[in-house]
């Protein structure tokens, strides 16, 4: 089943999502993308009601995009975070809400720390040092409260990525086969292979 | 236009780690009571230097009735930002708001434009220390040191001989005062970084705390109103 993780370190934000596209209990897709950079220093990874995702993370694109024009920088990961928020709550209240859940992580060009956001698809925001969406949150939550370290290098936040994805490979029933990572640190956004 | 070049002075100065705003009280006549304004209005505000944002000074000349509605837009503008972003507005981004607005008023006919001329003095993590002059047209520009108001070509190019790149506001604040010398009945503000929380922090003088800064540069208070008294 879907799952996500995102967790900071020394000035940097790993997300990873696996890249399943399943429809009930078939897989449609192994090589789905899962994770849309918002821009030269932002990342969001979403997971979802199928169609949903791709639409709402399209918007939001777009949304950030224009202010980016508009405006010649673009929004700080803060102010995006809240603004997908409003977004998210606003479309919970109308007749047909987006249900999509987010990981939100970006590089503050203004204040040079890491950010990352944990948001739901009710419009609930917290941010958190690490987080994860989705059946593998039950079993990687526990493993980054024990070694996630904010000062950890990039080598040591993968080695840290790594350990999650393989328990919930080795524990959970329906686990995902691939993830796709990416990386925002001050040099913009990457993707990484592990 | 016209009106601006008639208003009262408005000076302010970019300094290193602030901005200082200075703005000129015309005394209309010694009928006038003032008894209301003498403690200053919400933070120490007056006719000309209004709080627009937390992290945002403005000071306005032209006319006063124009000038508190656009102060009343732009407030409602941060405020919007806020609401929508959760940060404080970058200061550009309000000039900007403002100056699409003033254009508006250009553009249609049987519409006024507004009279006014605004000065805003803001911080943003952005660009840090800011300052923007925006004109009734629409056009805004940002600036080091700039003057609006009567007497302003006299009073930029005082500031252009005196002033420093790397200027901080303690000498920022003596900068302002000795140009705006010729009066001595004004309003006050400056900008700075709180040391401990590093958020902005927008102090508008209160009148006699301008009173106390002026004896602490040196520069007394003349007596007021000399010609009126001695007629």
């Amino acid at each position: 089943m879907e799952t996500s993780f995102a967790l900071t370190g020394k000035g940097y934000v790993i997300i990873a999502a696996d890249t399943t596209a399943a429809r009930s209990i078939v897989k449609m897709k192994v090589d789905e993308d899962k994770i849309k950079a918002l821009g030269p220093h932002l990342l969001m990874a979403y997971s979802g009601e199928p169609g949903d995702t791709v639409q709402f993370a399209e918007y939001v694109e777009r949304n950030i995009r224009l202010y980016q024009i508009r405006n010649t920088y673009s929004l700080r990961p803060s102010a995006a975070a809240s603004w997908v928020r409003r977004s998210l709550a606003e479309s919970l209240r109308s007749r047909h809400p987006y249900s999509v859940n987010l990981l939100l992580g970006g590089y503050d060009t203004a204040s040079y720390d890491p950010h990352l956001y944990w948001i739901d698809y009710l419009g609930t925001i917290s941010e958190v040092p690490f987080a994860a969406h989705g059946y593998g949150s039950y079993f990687a939550l526990s493993l980054l409260d024990r070694y996630h370290n904010p000062e950890a290098t990039l080598e040591e936040g993968l080695e840290t990525l790594k350990r999650c994805i393989d328990e919930v490979t080795k524990r959970l029933v329906v686990s995902p086969g691939k993830y796709k990572v990416k990386v925002v640190d001050k040099d913009g956004v990457r993707e990484v292979e592990i | 236009m016209e009106a601006i070049s008639h208003a009262g002075t408005v000076l302010g100065v970019l300094a290193k780690d602030g901005v200082v705003l200075a703005a000129e009280k015309k005394v209309t006549g010694k009928l006038l009571d003032l008894s209301a304004s003498t403690q200053g209005g919400y933070g120490g505000s007056g006719e000309k230097i209004f709080l627009l944002n937390t992290n945002v000074i403005g000071g306005v000349a032209g006319l006063t009735a124009d000038a508190n509605s656009l102060v009343n837009f732009c407030r409602s503008a941060a405020q919007r930002h806020l609401l929508t972003y959760n940060e404080d507005i970058p200061v550009e981004l309000l000039a900007q708001r403002l100056c699409d607005l003033k254009q508006g008023y250009t553009q249609y006919g049987g519409l006024r434009p507004f009279g006014v001329s605004i000065l805003y003095a803001g911080y943003d993590p952005h660009y840090e220390f800011q300052l923007y002059h925006s004109d009734p047209s629409g056009n805004y520009s940002g600036w080091k040191a700039t003057c609006i108001g009567a007497n302003s070509g006299t009073a930029q190019s005082l500031l252009k001989q005196e002033y420093k790149d790397d200027i901080l506001v303690k000498d920022a604040i003596g900068l302002v005062l000795r140009t705006m010398s010729k009066t001595m009945d004004m309003e006050f503000a400056v900008l700075t970084l709180d040391p401990t929380t590093k958020t902005p922090k927008a102090k508008i003088y209160r009148p006699h705390e301008i009173d106390a800064l002026l004896l602490s540069e040196g520069l007394t208070k003349k007596d007021e109103d000399t010609e009126m008294k001695s007629s």
